[in-house]
């Protein structure tokens, strides 16, 4: 591995790590506030030990996200000094918004995390509230400083300079809401599931039913609700990616050629050298459709992108099937909830159903990782698309390879403490919490 | 407008010296607590420390957003050749947020708590080091942009006396910051008197820390007497701190907790203006002896523009709900009394 992929493989575990940690961050507090809201209106006193429950979870990830969310601002310098160069002052305003809403976030989980019983329990609550919205702020404001690489915008760019700088047009750049929308919908998706997975694991376990009951029933109605949503934001993202970056559309569908009514290909074995997919199932102009609303207009192939502004194709492609499958699974699984909800009241009792909940656990979050993979590798070899190479932009300091083998290792042992301590934190829920039948 | 903008980053940093800086020292001290009374101050700094202690953390983040988006060539300089010591300082964060929070959070006590504990500890004496030695680095005029080889690039940047000695008075520091603090935050007499102890020893600490930066200064042929007492301002600034330390004393005698921590501020402050005001302004002095400056290689004008009205709203924002975070906390500690 040369230093350039040292660094790119860095950038990517690092975003991977905090990706997981920030969407819980965004999700939980709302799924915190619902509890916390029947507390104060049942006065029942599971919902009070739960939302207590959910805050310790929530405060092991914040503070997790908090510093791999720290570290990143320092690696975007540490491994593309040349692109924060040229692009800090054009997207930064994203980040410096940013910067207050995850102030705001960091103060209201101080009142939420401290101040049980020493407030206004409304007041109490409206912080918690807080934390949710400034979390979801945060998100929106990162995710569109992301878009502005897919879609630069907000600048001209004039025999290498970087003229007529204008943040504010930079941060509503064309790909930000598509992309803030997707994002946001998939991290409902992906901590609802994952947190109804573990509910649902310990009540086929039998233990504190009535609180793992509640727990997952509050998660469950969040996530399939957001995983009902997500096809259609996605649906919106495809058109905007195929408008903008047809490299990327072409990549994710390892779309060789270009032609009328393009087909969709489903699975398959994708050979780079031979430009072709084998054994998928072929859907004929349905991508034409996806892309265009259209059975028969033409989808630009790879065949009409230069081949040194190609993205890596099979990476992107396998990512791309992954996200859409497991997202199609916890539709399916959605259907199926809704359906127990209003006509098979029985299904909700049955282990079964809490079995593909348990199924289901990680899969929002790999379809997470998975999207996130599309969107990044899609945009190479572009660090900003049209505008700066990836490999012009990394620092020239020698020997990235090591510092990416010590994040790995970081990251690891990180993983395996707050999964480790995750365990222990729901062991204890008999317990903490055992006045409850 | 670039002077708003300017002013937000030195309070940022200011900010971050005093509150991270106490925050960082109580983890110094505890590394420096005897075994016995290691529990009984771990208690003391977890509640004192606790609910602000992921704010005073933003302080770093809003200082390196002003950065990257106001004066991106300084910051891409800076992650350029500061590359070691920022890891190495990223790492201390890293370790030291996690392992504070594990050791509270973890629903089971047992032995994990002492390798939280010893995490914590550790972490908080080698991110403040670090944070000194890249601020010493920033004037020491070793930083070579041009260099090719790898060691006057990426270790002889930072690597040198005068900035091993600007890390440890860091240090120094931020455990007298911390002392002083807990002082006022503790209820037992012995302990408070651990405290005070403590704040002496790491008071004479930094004073020899200090001595020691000047030391290192000429022997690095770096001209800090000049650039401390070559102007009127420095040189009242840091008869200013030296004068109020005696106040400190006499005050800690009897027992005025809050003067003290307005005093400690106060000469941390000085200190900190006095640094930064000769080179103002100058931020890093590169070994060609050009300068990285905030007035040159400041964004264009939009972009200054615009962060400093985002600096502004945002600031309406957080300050009175940081305040109100510090003030309930402390109201809630004097109800309790």
């Amino acid at each position: 591995m040369d230093d350039f992929m040292a660094a790119r493989s860095q950038m990517a575990l690092s975003l991977g790590f905090h990706i997981i940690f920030a969407c819980i961050g965004m999700v939980m507090p709302f799924f915190m506030a619902v509890s916390h809201f029947y507390w104060l209106r049942t006065k029942d006193e599971i919902y009070k030990n739960l939302t207590k429950a959910w805050s310790k979870g929530v405060a092991i990830f914040f503070a997790t996200g908090a510093v791999s969310g720290t570290v990143l601002s320092f690696e975007l310098g540490l491994l593309w000094p040349e692109f924060m160069k040229h692009a800090g002052p054009i997207f930064g305003m994203p980040f410096s918004l940013e910067g207050t809403a995850f102030f705001i976030e960091a103060i209201a989980l101080g009142f939420f995390l401290y101040g049980w019983d020493r407030f206004n329990p409304w007041f109490y609550w409206f912080t918690g509230v807080i934390v949710g919205i400034s979390g979801l702020a945060s998100g929106i404001l990162v995710v569109a400083a992301n878009a502005w690489m897919n879609s630069p915008a907000g600048f001209d760019y004039v025999n290498g300079e970087y003229i007529n700088i204008d943040p504010i047009a930079a941060m509503f750049n064309d790909a930000w809401f598509s992309q803030a929308l997707h994002m946001c919908i998939a991290a409902f998706v992906a901590t609802g599931f994952a947190v109804a997975g573990v509910h649902a694991f310990m009540i086929l376990k039998s233990r504190n039913v009535r609180f793992h009951s509640k727990a997952f029933k509050i998660a469950a109605i969040f996530a399939t609700v957001a995983a009902v949503l997500q096809p259609l934001s996605g649906d919106i993202s495809a058109k905007d990616v195929a408008q903008r970056q047809p490299a990327k559309l072409a990549a994710m569908e390892a779309h060789f050629h270009t032609e009328e009514a393009a087909p969709l290909i489903l699975g398959g074995v994708v050979d780079e050298e031979k430009e072709e997919v084998k054994y998928a199932i072929k859907l004929p102009g349905m991508l034409s459709f996806l892309a265009h609303g259209d059975f028969k207009t033409p989808v630009t192939g790879l065949d009409q992108i230069p081949e040194n502004e190609q993205p890596p194709i099979a990476v992107t492609h396998y990512a791309f099937q992954i996200m859409v499958g497991l997202g199609m699974i916890m539709l399916l699984i959605s259907v199926i909830y809704f359906i127990a909800l209003w006509k098979k009241p029985g299904w909700l009792n049955s282990k079964w159903l809490l079995k593909l909940f348990v199924a289901a656990t990680p899969m929002g979050y790999i379809a997470v990782e998975a999207g996130w993979t599309v969107t990044e590798v899609g945009r190479q070899p572009w660090i900003i698309h049209g505008i700066m190479r990836t490999a012009d932009a990394v620092t020239p300091m020698p020997g990235i390879i090591y510092s990416f083998y010590m994040y790995t290792a970081i990251y690891v042992s990180l993983s395996i403490i707050v999964i480790f301590m995750l365990y222990r934190q729901i062991k204890m829920v008999d317990k903490l919490y055992d006045n409850q039948p | 407008m670039i002077y708003v903008v300017i002013a937000f980053l030195w309070a940022a940093i200011w900010l971050y010296l005093l509150l991270g800086g106490a925050d960082y020292g109580a983890g110094i001290i505890e590394l420096f607590t005897s075994k016995t009374n290691k529990e009984r101050t771990r208690i003391t700094l977890y509640s004192a420390i606790g609910p602000v202690w992921e704010a005073n953390h933003m302080w770093l983040i809003i200082a390196i957003v002003i950065l990257f988006v106001g004066f991106p060539e300084i910051y891409a300089t800076m992650s350029v050749n500061m590359h070691i010591p920022l890891t190495v300082m990223l790492l201390g964060i890293i370790a030291r947020g996690t392992a504070f929070t594990f050791r509270h959070y973890d629903a089971v006590v047992d032995d994990m708590q002492h390798v939280y504990n010893r995490i914590f500890a550790y972490s908080s004496f080698i991110t403040p080091l670090f944070l000194g030695i890249i601020a010493g680095s920033a004037v020491s005029g070793r930083i070579d942009p041009e260099a090719t080889d790898f060691l006057s690039a990426y270790i002889y940047s930072w690597l040198d006396w005068f900035s091993i000695s600007v890390g440890l008075f860091t240090v120094a520091i931020c455990g007298f910051l911390a002392a002083i603090y807990l002082i006022g935050e503790t209820d037992s007499k012995e302990e408070k008197r651990m405290f005070v102890s403590k704040a002496l020893r790491l008071n004479i600490a930094a004073v020899v820390c200090g001595a020691l930066v000047f030391l290192a200064a000429t022997y690095e042929q770096i001209p800090l007497l000049d650039w401390v007492f070559g102007n009127i301002y420095g040189t009242l600034a840091i008869v200013a701190a030296t004068l109020s330390l005696i106040l400190l004393w006499y005050m800690l005698y009897k027992g005025e907790s809050r003067g003290i921590r307005i005093l400690a501020g106060f000469q941390v402050t000085m200190i900190l203006f006095t640094t930064t005001y000769r080179h103002f302004p100058n931020i890093v002095i590169l070994k060609n002896g050009g300068y990285l400056s905030l007035l040159e290689h400041r964004g264009h004008d939009k972009t200054i523009e615009t962060l400093g009205w985002a600096l502004l709203i945002g600031s309406i924002f957080i300050l009175p709900a940081l305040f109100y975070l510090i003030y309930s906390f402390q109201k809630r500690k004097a109800n309790v009394h």
